[in-house]
């Protein structure tokens, strides 16, 4: 039973930055903007919420900074995707190295040289209730507004028609580009609460190799989730649930297998299950036009 | 012409831009560049660890370069590249052949796995539409874990330590590596200042590789057949196999090509520099530097081969803002990033490029 609990609240820690993030993505995909930059949104948020909760003091506005930091980046990419029709795939990497870069760049002219913030005090990291933290619930609860978005609501329906024909909305008189830079920018946002909940929950600052790849496996989850929303945020349990399998069998002394390979295991699983079942990848339409 | 003068442009506008960073924290972005002028080119060992630092990052914008000509997303350079160090280290380690038979024997081996590791994406794209960018992204950590994996393995792992064995120095590409050190040669580098700079990087036939690669692909490319279809397939798959291309095995074997590429970066890394391979706690980034290379060059062979360069400049000699004017050495990364992202935007630049081109055209009519 101990272990079970263990499983299953180290697969909510570990889901909760790539929920936030793989919806962010979805928002993004669905309006038809390809966002392969989430990685950098991560991690500006990752650092901006440390930033503002050292700051502050309150862990609350280090979780909005944190999804500020993502949409100032957001901004960019919206500005050359959607303004200047770019390639947006060369603009989302463009995205993933000025993250980074002026995320690092920034910890080290404010904190004297070094890359990593010092680490927040308990009261002002994001509080745990019922032995979870707080971003864990604001997940789920993202989650299910995400859905109600898409399946119940006028704007919804009107962001999946900028994503699918842009055409229909162009013919209805609506603004596809207002869509799109909204589905933008709340990526970005979603991206740096990604971030945040990393650097103000599961770890208690910034650091360079914080964010080492999540906004490439939020991609891949939502592909994964076949760009819905609720299927995306059970593709991040599932590598959420692997990672927990990693850090479970890791610390257990009467199971000898290398670790490693047990690493390898959700990458290989995931993989075949896409090469297995998936079919025809459902993208919008008119993604990436 | 147009595609150079684009690129030109756009590092320009990198490098104003990185200034004005710069210059907005307070650091004077004259001096910064004045260090990072004089950090590449001052001395000669400089310009050989810039030679060596370079070779990875052409051959992996090689790599980029090649799948994005046949229309694919190759993300995957950097598991490419484990895969292919993974190889030399192992079998550079395994094998006690003289260097005539190891050295390309090593180097084959390194190709054709990691080869095969670029072609299974390619494969699984063609076979079962599964898109590129998530296979690759699965197999870079499947790469990365099962490297470690192996370098933990008995006989491979050098005891006590995180990183695996030494290969046999019948494997090493490093040019007089034994004679830099002898006797004979210390006494005569002792009077040839230059060559005694030059050769204290560890300096290797990397860079040649890399040469000859870029080459090939060029040829390949721009000379066959085969590659007048890879790049049919890039331009419109339908129209493509509406003219009777497998486009299908035209996306594998791109594939295998680029992930050849890539795994030649990392069997040149592995036996010209670092001569064994460690455990690796997140991705290196030589696959991620390569799609900025392969962006900087606009994916063609001799883009690739300059912005290889470029990159490799400013990343050497961006290391050294940091201790002599405490200035972030990220601004590197800032300033790569600000670069690529003038790239996306092209109209940006298209009335000032056109300017220059009518200049040239119009001088060119006067003579």
């Amino acid at each position: 039973m101990k272990e079970l609990i263990f499983l299953f609240s180290t697969t909510l820690m570990y889901s909760t930055p790539l929920i936030f993030t793989a919806l962010g993505g979805v928002l993004s995909e669905k309006t038809g903007v390809i966002n392969i930059g989430l990685e950098g949104m991560m991690t500006m948020g990752a650092f901006s919420a440390s930033l503002a909760a050292i700051k502050t003091g309150n862990p609350w506005l280090g979780l909005i900074a944190g999804g500020l930091g993502g949409l100032s980046l957001a901004l960019l990419h919206a500005l050359a995707s959607i303004k200047y029709k770019a390639n947006q795939v060369v603009s989302g990497m463009a995205i993933n190295f000025l993250g980074s870069g002026i995320a690092i760049f920034l910890c080290r002219l404010i904190f004297e040289g070094t890359s990593m913030t010092p680490p927040l005090d308990l009261e002002k990291k994001i509080p745990v209730y019922f032995s979870q933290y707080a971003t864990v619930y604001l997940a789920f609860i993202m989650t299910f507004i995400i859905w109600f978005l898409f399946n119940k609501t006028v704007l919804g329906l009107r962001i999946i028609a900028t994503g699918e024909h842009p055409k229909s909305t162009d013919a209805a008189g609506l603004n596809g580009a207002l869509y799109k830079t909204f589905g933008v920018l709340t990526s970005g946002f979603l991206a740096g609460l990604g971030g945040a909940s990393l650097s103000l929950a599961i770890v208690s600052n910034f650091r360079p190799t914080l964010i080492s790849g999540q906004g490439f496996i939020a991609i891949a989850a939502l592909i994964f989730g076949k760009w819905r929303p609720l299927q995306t945020a059970l593709a991040c349990l599932f590598f959420g649930f692997s990672q927990a399998i990693v850090i479970f069998i890791g610390g257990r002394e009467d199971f000898h297998f290398s670790s490693q390979l047990l690493s390898t295991l959700p990458y290989i699983m995931t993989l075949l299950i896409l090469v297995g079942f998936m079919g025809k990848t459902t993208a919008p339409s008119a993604l990436g036009q | 012409m147009k595609k150079f003068l684009l690129s030109l442009l756009c590092v320009i506008s990198g490098l104003l831009f990185g200034a004005l960073i710069l210059k907005l924290s307070g650091i004077s972005a004259v001096e910064a560049y004045k260090v990072m002028w004089e950090g590449a080119f001052s001395r000669p060992s400089y310009i050989a660890y810039i030679m060596i630092r370079s070779t990875a990052l052409i051959l992996t914008g090689l790599s980029v370069a090649f799948a994005f000509r046949t229309g694919l997303f190759n993300i995957g350079a950097e598991g490419q590249f484990i895969i292919g160090a993974l190889t030399a280290a192992y079998f550079g380690c395994a094998f006690h052949f003289s260097p005539w038979l190891q050295i390309p024997l090593v180097l084959l081996l390194s190709t054709l796995t990691a080869s095969f590791y670029g072609g299974l994406a390619g494969f699984m794209k063609a076979r079962f539409g599964v898109h590129e960018v998530i296979s690759t992204i699965m197999l870079n950590w499947i790469a990365l874990y099962f490297s470690n994996f192996m370098v933990m393995t008995e006989g491979f792992h050098k005891p006590n330590t995180e990183t695996s064995e030494f290969i046999n120095p019948t494997t090493s590409i490093t040019f007089l590596e034994n004679w830099k050190v002898s006797d004979a040669g210390s006494t005569w580098l002792a009077q040839h200042d230059f060559l005694r700079e030059f050769l204290r990087p560890p300096v290797n036939a990397g860079i040649f590789i890399a040469l000859i690669c870029v080459i090939i692909i060029w040829i390949i490319l721009s000379k066959t057949s085969f590659g007048f279809k890879l790049k049919a397939v890039g331009f419109s798959p339908e129209a493509a196999r509406y003219a009777g291309i497998n486009v299908n095995k035209k996306m594998t074997q791109s594939m295998m090509i680029a992930g050849a590429l890539s795994g030649i970066a990392g069997a040149t890394h592995v036996m010209g520099v670092s001569k064994n391979i460690a455990i690796l706690a997140a991705h290196e980034g030589y696959g991620f530097d390569g799609i900025a290379v392969s962006l900087i060059g606009s994916n063609s062979p001799f883009g690739a081969l300059l912005s290889g360069f470029f990159l490799g400049t400013l990343k050497y000699s961006g290391q050294k803002i940091q201790s002599a004017l405490e200035a972030p050495s990220e601004l590197i990364s800032i300033m790569i990033g600000a670069i690529i992202f003038f790239i996306a935007i092209p109209v940006l630049f298209e009335k000032s490029i056109n300017k220059i081109l009518k200049l040239i055209l119009k001088n060119e009519g006067e003579n």
